[in-house]
């Protein structure tokens, strides 16, 4: 009996341990960006190989913001962020709300439609997309950069599954003290959904930050170019020499993410759930 | 009553109608309309000179050799790269769920974390890592092993592509099955045991048929990413060396960048359609019972 126990307790010490390193070896790419964008150019031509810098240096970032123009990038990142942000936060409940809680003609149809554009693939309709935009005069815009992102259907799904395990009698009990339906919408429904207004604000910040295809296609100007456009540009134009500045690049896209990631493990989680129904 | 509630409702489903009206309804007409005509970029200011070509945008790509290398890749990914990141998060899930006690968010955490970030900042951390002379290959070479040129090497680039994607999905596998193994009751396996079943008989007997729903759900999302995937390739490769890495949305990006809207959209159109076959088969085969 003790050496079934005993060989028990291996196997499961081998597997944390393999466990652990298989760890490792996913987060690697997170050692490497840390470490090369630390490096000076002239250390990485001399050794493109090494794991580790010689020497700290912060010259990468300084060249990112001074000489490039990835400063202007970071704004138009933020910028079309935030604006998808509170879109889909606002967009999202207001039409989940309807979905799930008012009567109207047309609901059916609505909520298929919802249904169905979470089923078109996006990055296929991006020529014609491209199309409608240029037509609407928003191309080369951060307006047209954020657009078809302004409300997607799964914000929508995630509020109206949300909302509707809120109890009727309590939208009626408002409504009968004399409460409007935006009122009633605004004061005793948002509230009582932060979870899920807070799902749907990580998801979709997450969407248009990491959003690469559609900002690539639409900003034809360094203008209004976001940051993983403007890196994917330098990325193709650039030798191996200016890794270090790339890198640097890479860092100052992924760190808000890694940040938000590490604070929000909860928001996180739900929105896995909010994907899995997809 | 009803009738100012339809009124109301309306005002509040507005933005949807609109944004789905101006990127989802009108755009899946005009890619239907675009590609069967001779536009192109330029035709774009006077779009009602446009020649009407039937399947001619159809029979040029499918007779184009880039095109049909573009299929074969995306063939290649799907079939490797799908089986790979779902037995990957299948494992970590199964390890995850009970064996591994402590540590448990951090080993979640840590494995989600490549679903979450961005692929062209990853990419650009590959192609250092991976590069002629990089980390990769200094280590490689420190170990006394054969170093090839990952990026550069026509049979190297298309598996190196490949395993930037299972680096970045198998996460989400993780999170899925770990859902779905928690839905699994822990009598059955009480009972398997009483009755005398070793671990590899209950994970045959019980883990894997109640898990098939979550299975054929993960494969069948996998099978969609993958079908459209793009980043990879463009950031790792830009579709080279000698086409091997182009997928069909890499070749659909590069006809429109050269202005070829029209046979951008009839690639387009073609990956919509299968796209849309696994989707419908999703709906039937996952469909709820009740």
């Amino acid at each position: 009996m003790t050496g079934a126990t005993s060989s028990r307790r291996f196997e499961t010490a081998l597997l944390y341990a393999v466990i652990a390193v298989g760890l490792a070896i996913t987060l690697l790419p997170f050692l490497w960006v840390a470490s090369g964008s630390l490096r000076s150019t002239g250390e990485i031509m001399r050794n493109p190989g090494a794991w580790f810098p010689e020497r700290l240096t912060i010259e990468n970032f300084v060249a990112l913001f001074e000489r490039h123009r990835f400063l202007g990038y970071l704004i138009n990142s933020s910028l079309v962020s935030v604006l998808t942000v509170l879109t889909n936060v606002g967009f999202g409940a207001m039409v989940g709300y309807a979905l799930g809680k008012l009567e109207f003609r047309g609901k059916r149809l609505v909520y298929a439609a919802v249904l169905c554009a979470l089923m078109v693939p996006l990055s296929a309709l991006f020529v014609p997309q491209f199309i409608v935009t240029v037509k609407l005069g928003l191309a080369n815009s951060l307006f047209g950069v954020a657009a078809p992102m302004l409300l997607t259907p799964i914000s929508i799904f995630i509020f109206r599954q949300y909302v509707i395990s809120v109890p009727d009698e309590l939208l009626e009990a408002a409504r009968l003290d004399g409460a409007g339906e935006f009122r009633v919408f605004a004061q005793f429904v948002l509230p009582m959904c932060r979870p899920a207004l807070a799902t749907i604000a990580v998801m979709s910040f997450l969407a248009s930050w990491n959003n690469f295809l559609w900002p690539l296609i639409i900003a034809q100007d360094e203008g209004v170019y976001t940051l993983p456009v403007g890196l994917a540009v330098a990325s193709r134009a650039a030798n191996r020499t200016e890794f270090g500045l790339l890198l640097a690049g890479a860092v100052v896209i992924l760190l808000p993410v890694l940040i938000l990631f590490l604070v929000l493990q909860r928001q996180f989680a739900m929105g896995f759930a909010g994907q899995g129904v997809k | 009553m009803m009738r100012r509630q339809s009124l109301v409702a309306l005002i509040f489903v507005a933005p949807f109608l609109v944004i789905f009206g101006a990127y989802t309804l009108i755009p899946t007409i005009l890619a239907a309309v675009i590609s069967v005509t001779d536009i192109t970029t330029m035709g774009l200011r006077n779009p009602f000179d446009a020649a009407f070509v039937g399947i001619a945008n159809f029979t040029r790509i499918l007779r184009d050799p880039i095109f049909l290398q573009s299929m074969r890749t995306t063939l290649v990914v799907v079939v490797t790269a799908v089986p790979l990141t779902m037995a990957l998060g299948l494992a970590l899930a199964i390890a995850l769920n009970k064996p591994i006690r402590h540590f448990r968010g951090i080993f979640r955490g840590g494995f989600y974390l490549p679903v979450v970030v961005n692929m062209v900042a990853i990419g650009v951390i590959w192609k250092y890592a991976f590069s002629d002379q990089g980390l990769i290959n200094s280590g490689l070479e420190s170990w006394g092993m054969s170093a090839p040129n990952w990026l550069g090497d026509p049979h190297w680039a298309l598996p190196t592509v490949i395993a930037l994607g299972v680096w970045r999905n198998f996460g989400f596998c993780m999170v899925l099955f770990l859902a779905g193994l928690q839905t699994i009751p822990e009598d059955l396996y009480e009972a398997a045991k009483v009755d005398g079943a070793s671990r590899w008989q209950s994970f045959m007997g019980i883990t894997l048929p109640m898990l098939r729903p979550t299975t054929l759900l993960v494969s069948i999302l996998m099978t969609i990413f993958f079908l459209q995937v793009f980043d990879e390739p463009y950031v790792l490769t830009g579709g080279g060396p000698l086409n091997t890495t182009t997928s069909v949305a890499l070749y659909t990006y590069k006809q429109f960048s050269f202005g070829n809207i029209n046979l951008a959209s009839a690639a387009s159109f073609l990956l919509l359609l299968v796209v849309g076959a696994i989707t419908a088969l999703q709906l039937i085969v996952l469909r709820p019972k009740n």
